[in-house]
């Protein structure tokens, strides 16, 4: 594992980040996480991919304990996920997420999406929660939409509010499940562009996704799954153009050649 | 034709039908709704006690929890709801009391109703930014529940309007009491149920009218 977390990010600090260990989990009879070890390192972007079904967004979802594990240990940033209760909503906080359905609270405008959580959960004074939430809003182009129901948003539009919601808690690591998949083709790009912008600043990224140019143009690392288990990690050029594993082969011969 | 009327306190009995549905209903909106948050809550022994709670008030009749307030907490337990002497008070209160334990149970599961509509994501949002549950339930889910149940919110509070007569029973000088005592006195049975009739329609129908017309401009676009 060591020889493929690689290149570009040689001054970032080392320290391991989020750090799963050997973690099962079942849904009923199915296996759905078997034995997954991972290390993201800090600074890292790495992009999960593999066919539907392959416990992917699971593992994305466990990171921040919206799934429990049957097994195993997860930490983040040295301290192992709590089970319940404030603690675990203290780490949450630390932890962004970027839902495949966006999830912008649909009672809420974009502004007060934005500002929720820097003062019901960081205690950030109203003014400069929603001068950080404008600021925010614009880096990822819908500052011009603050005062408008999420309803009236395009997908696009709304993802990315969703992305500025995360971002305004100062999140360590963001997690991102699936987060073009219920977009119309024309929307995709925006919402990629902003992803790979935070990952040219340095953000902590772990991208469930079937987009293979941004897991070729912006990820330091791609993990491949199936069947509830890691088949295979490597730097986006070995995995797309050499993969190991005939399951990886399998997969990229689907998805690559039509 | 309406000379019936004289000698009696009809407007006063009906402002005692509204402050009964008032405080009632103010009541079983609070009692209701931490009800509904405790059926729903990661804790088991809450939500077992949200379940027995609702199952228990919501298939005893009205009448046997009304009077039993007024025999059972205030003659056995002598229970007297800070109004010791004032015999009309008490009454009333005892009367608000038991409406307020009988419709938080249907105010509970209309808003429970409510709060399996908002869809589950966003809860998960509100807790990916680390909100408690606690924050998660009053800041998410139940305000979105509340718009989608108003009109069924309606409902109970038009039950609860015509429910009030069942203080009745134990002495309130409601709206329901006068008109029993004009119907002894009087010949004119069928002009006083009219009236009286017409009274609670005057009531209940602004209720409906005004919660319909508030519940599609609230409603949650998604």
């Amino acid at each position: 594992m060591t020889e493929v977390s690689v290149a570009k990010d040689d001054a970032v600090s080392v320290a391991d980040l989020v750090v799963l260990k050997n973690v099962n989990k079942h849904f009923g009879a199915l296996h759905v996480l078997q034995d997954i070890d991972l290390t993201i390192a800090r600074g890292e972007v790495v992009v999960v991919i593999g066919p539907s079904g392959s416990g992917k967004s699971t593992l994305c979802r466990t990171i921040n304990r919206l799934e429990s594990i049957d097994s195993g240990a997860i930490t983040i940033d040295g301290r192992p996920l709590p089970a319940e209760g404030r603690e675990l909503a203290r780490l949450r906080a630390d932890v962004g997420m970027v839902f495949q359905s966006f999830n912008l609270f649909a009672h809420k405008t974009v502004l007060e999406n934005v500002t929720l959580g820097q003062v019901k959960v960081r205690r950030a004074d109203r003014k400069a929660a929603e001068e950080k939430a404008r600021t925010l809003l614009d880096r990822v182009g819908v500052g011009s939409q603050a005062d408008k129901y999420p309803a009236q948003l395009s997908g696009g539009q709304q993802q990315r509010v969703a992305i500025a919601r995360a971002l305004a808690m100062d999140p360590k690591v963001m997690l991102f499940d699936e987060p073009t998949s219920a977009l119309d083709p024309e929307m995709i790009n925006e919402v990629l562009e902003v992803m790979q912008q935070l990952a040219r600043d340095g953000m902590t990224m772990i991208v469930v996704t079937h987009e293979m140019g941004f897991a070729r143009s912006a990820a330091n690392r791609v993990v491949f799954m199936a069947d509830g288990r890691i088949v295979e990690e490597a730097v986006p050029d070995q995995f797309f153009s050499n993969p190991r594993s005939d399951r990886a082969k399998d997969f990229l011969s689907k998805i690559l050649h039509h | 034709m309406f000379d019936f009327l004289e000698g009696y306190d009809v407007l006063g009995a009906f402002w005692t039908t509204v402050q009964l549905t008032f405080f009632a209903a103010i009541g079983s909106l609070i009692w209701g709704t931490i009800l509904a948050g405790m059926r729903v809550s990661p804790v088991p022994l809450m939500r077992a006690f949200g379940t027995v709670y609702v199952n228990v008030f919501r298939n005893i009749p009205l009448t046997v929890i009304i009077v039993f307030t007024s025999l059972g907490l205030a003659d056995v337990f002598g229970v007297t709801m800070g109004v010791p002497s004032d015999f009309k008070a008490l009454a009333f209160r005892l009367a608000v009391l038991g409406l307020i334990v009988y419709t938080s149970a249907f105010v509970c599961e209309s808003l429970r109703a409510g709060i399996n509509t908002v869809p589950v994501g966003q809860a998960e949002a509100a807790r990916a930014i680390g909100l408690s549950f606690t924050q998660v339930l009053t800041l998410i889910v139940l305000p979105q529940a509340f718009r989608t149940v108003i009109g069924p919110l309606a409902n109970v509070l038009i039950a609860l309007t015509k429910n009030t007569t069942v203080a009745a029973a134990i002495g309130v000088g409601e709206a329901a009491l006068l008109m029993k005592e004009m119907i002894e006195n009087e010949a004119q049975l069928l002009l006083i149920s009219l009236v009286f009739a017409l009274g609670f329609v005057v009531l209940t129908l602004p209720t409906g009218l005004i919660l319909g017309w508030l519940g599609k401009r609230l409603a949650v676009k998604r």
